[in-house]
């Protein structure tokens, strides 16, 4: 610094004009930086709806069909499944599916399908992601009382057979049920319903 | 002609300055053990990560057709290809192993404590950076437990309330792990973090030397000037740097050559015990590259159990135990976080373990044990068994720093040698 004589409020005007410009400089070039972390356009379109012919399903029958890179489960209830269905509302966190935005209307219901023996879900653990396993029999190992349904092996999650978590696991919500529609008696699309597409 | 050439550098460059002061004029204590043997070792093996991982990128493919297919090109096609990658992945198990342990070390006798808590603190960040690295490493090879690993990590985000879907989308790139999210984790995997442990290594290098190494002792081998009567000082010559600001004991030694050399006594001896893994164990019993991983990545298909890998499954075990979303991984951040906090935390004067009260020790062990078998559980299937003892070593793993906040204010200590000992 010299020693000439300084016009401090000038140098301050000047200091704080150039950091707030350059500050305004720095935020405008990370933005390209921290949006190109975004889905791309290509990713975003990649969520086409998918097709399901369900004529070979098996009553008790697990399928599993991939939509957005999700598995989805397409699953034939037996009419003893739905019986226990609402025997055990009890051992459940929210037998009710009251969390609007896990369901479509027309799935808030006792069993939170459409038509009542067929569940489509995404098999996704609304904990940390993982894709729970199917027990279409021998559940009363996991959850006393009940025959089947889902357990999640990354954290010990619980599911009935219509995606309805039981208390007491970590996960806090039903799985998502995707909006979905019959084409046909025995097509079913996933992704669309007849509103228009998710 | 040699001196010449030495001269002509040192008029350009500070090189034979730097190498005086932070080498062969360096003052260690001369009681330092083997627990002071693992920061050498770090370096090592860091090195060794960058050097194999450089030849790996050579060969790697990073998208999500390609990678599984490039490993197993790797490992079969490539000339000597399975040694590089095992040097790779034997040494990300093996940096956890030593920086573990030169962090205890640092724990035991009270390296965190004042004047040492920024060195500590970019210890800290260098483990965070190596987590980070570790894990997006582990996606790089596209098998089940590399995708379904990194979808249980990164979904950890989404329990972040309000933001967290989002920043989840936004770290994976896509709706699921996709290959966007492979090739983001190559490019921070193989540049970004190696750039940033390493100034953060130089900087925790420039903390210590600044502030001086601490010892097993924990008493200060440097006092003020003009305190120190001659006879007392040291015998050996070091850089002014240090002996103008201080008067150093007659407790010290060059680091170079002689804690060199012990360094590299313990790296004959790291270097037998990583070579058997390396050649005969690679795998370590599916530790160190886990079964699943030996399956390319399905998103459809979770495998039976999703671990991660060893290193990390002490704070996946506290995670677990916790029985609700956002608490869990509060607790996982906050077991961490603690440790950063340590030289806060802990209120006492007196760093080493060996002069403590007995209560410290006790409360070092349990936290020792704990972190331990909290790693096994993280890395096992839940039992009737592990989902009563979790929660209980959850407990003692944070009631080791709550305990020790408490008795750290009015220890009962015992003396302090005025000098350090044999």
């Amino acid at each position: 610094m010299s020693n000439a004589p300084v016009d401090n409020s000038r140098r301050r005007f000047l200091t704080a004009a150039t950091t707030v410009v350059g500050g305004a400089g720095a935020v405008a070039v990370a933005v390209p930086f921290i949006a190109s972390w975004n889905p791309s356009a290509r990713a975003k379109s990649a969520g086409a709806p998918v097709e399901v012919d369900i004529t070979k399903l098996e009553p008790g029958q697990l399928i599993r069909v991939e939509w957005r890179g999700k598995p989805v489960w397409v699953v034939y209830r037996t009419p003893e499944m739905l019986e226990q269905l609402g025997q055990i509302e009890d051992k459940l966190l929210d037998p009710k599916s009251s969390e609007e935005k896990q369901q479509p209307s027309y799935a808030k219901n006792n069993f939170r399908s459409s038509r009542d023996e067929i569940l489509v879900a995404v098999g996704i653990c609304t904990h940390l992601g993982c894709s729970p396993t199917y027990f279409s029999e021998g559940y009363e190992e996991i959850v006393e009382g009940v025959n089947s349904g889902f357990f999640c092996p990354c954290h010990g999650s619980k599911f009935d057979l219509a995606g309805r978590v039981f208390s007491g696991v970590p996960a806090g919500l039903n799985l998502q049920i995707p909006p979905y529609y019959y084409i046909d008696d025995t097509t079913i699309l996933i992704g669309e319903d007849e509103k228009g597409a998710a | 002609m040699f001196k010449n050439i030495i001269d002509w550098i040192d008029a350009r460059i500070p090189m034979t300055r730097v190498y005086n002061m932070h080498m062969a004029q360096y003052p260690a204590p001369k009681n330092m053990n083997f627990w002071y043997v693992f920061g050498f070792l770090a370096t090592i093996v860091l090195v060794n990560q960058i050097l194999t991982g450089v030849w790996l990128t050579m060969s790697y493919v990073p998208s999500a057709d390609g990678a599984f297919a490039s490993v197993e090109y790797i490992m079969r096609d490539v000339e000597y290809g399975w040694v590089i990658r095992y040097m790779h992945s034997t040494g990300a198990s093996a940096f956890f192993v030593v920086v573990y342990l030169h962090m205890f070390r640092g724990m035991m006798y009270g390296s965190y404590q004042k004047p040492r808590e920024l060195l500590w603190l970019f210890g800290m960040f260098i483990y965070l950076a190596l987590m980070a690295e570790a894990f997006m490493g582990y996606l790089l090879p596209w098998g089940q437990m590399s995708y379904w690993g990194a979808q249980v990590i990164i979904s950890l985000f989404g329990a972040i309330p309000f933001v967290g879907e989002d920043l989840a989308l936004w770290i994976r790139g896509d709706y699921v792990v996709s290959g966007a999210t492979l090739n983001r984790f190559f490019a921070l995997h193989v540049i970004a973090l190696p750039l940033v442990i390493v100034i953060l290594v130089f900087l925790h290098i420039v903390a210590l030397h600044e502030v001086g190494s601490n010892n097993p002792d924990g008493v200060d081998v440097k006092r003020k000037k003009g305190t120190v009567a001659e006879e007392d000082k040291t015998k050996f010559e070091f850089h002014e740097y240090y002996t103008s600001k201080k008067d150093i004991l007659d407790d010290v030694v060059p680091f170079f050559p002689h804690m060199v050399l012990k360094d590299l006594m313990a790296f004959g001896v790291f270097i037998f015990l990583f070579c058997y893994v390396m050649f005969f164990n690679p795998d370590f019993y599916g530790k160190f590259i886990e079964h699943p991983n030996f399956e390319t990545a399905n998103p459809l298909k979770t495998p039976e159990h999703v671990f991660p890998v060893w290193y990390f499954t002490p704070f996946y075990a506290i995670l677990k135990a916790v029985p609700h979303k956002l608490m869990g991984v509060i607790a996982m951040f906050g077991a961490i976080i603690l440790l950063a906090l340590l030289p806060w935390i802990d209120r006492g004067k007196v760093r080493s373990v060996r002069y403590r009260c007995g209560l410290h020790k006790l409360n070092l062990w349990i936290f020792a044990i704990s972190f331990v078998v909290l790693g096994y559980f993280g890395g096992t299937p839940a039992t009737p068994t592990s989902e009563i003892l979790a929660p209980l070593f959850t407990i003692l793993y944070f009631a080791f720093f709550a305990a020790l906040w408490i008795y750290s204010k009015n220890e009962n200590t015992k003396p302090l040698p005025d000098r350090i000992t044999k």
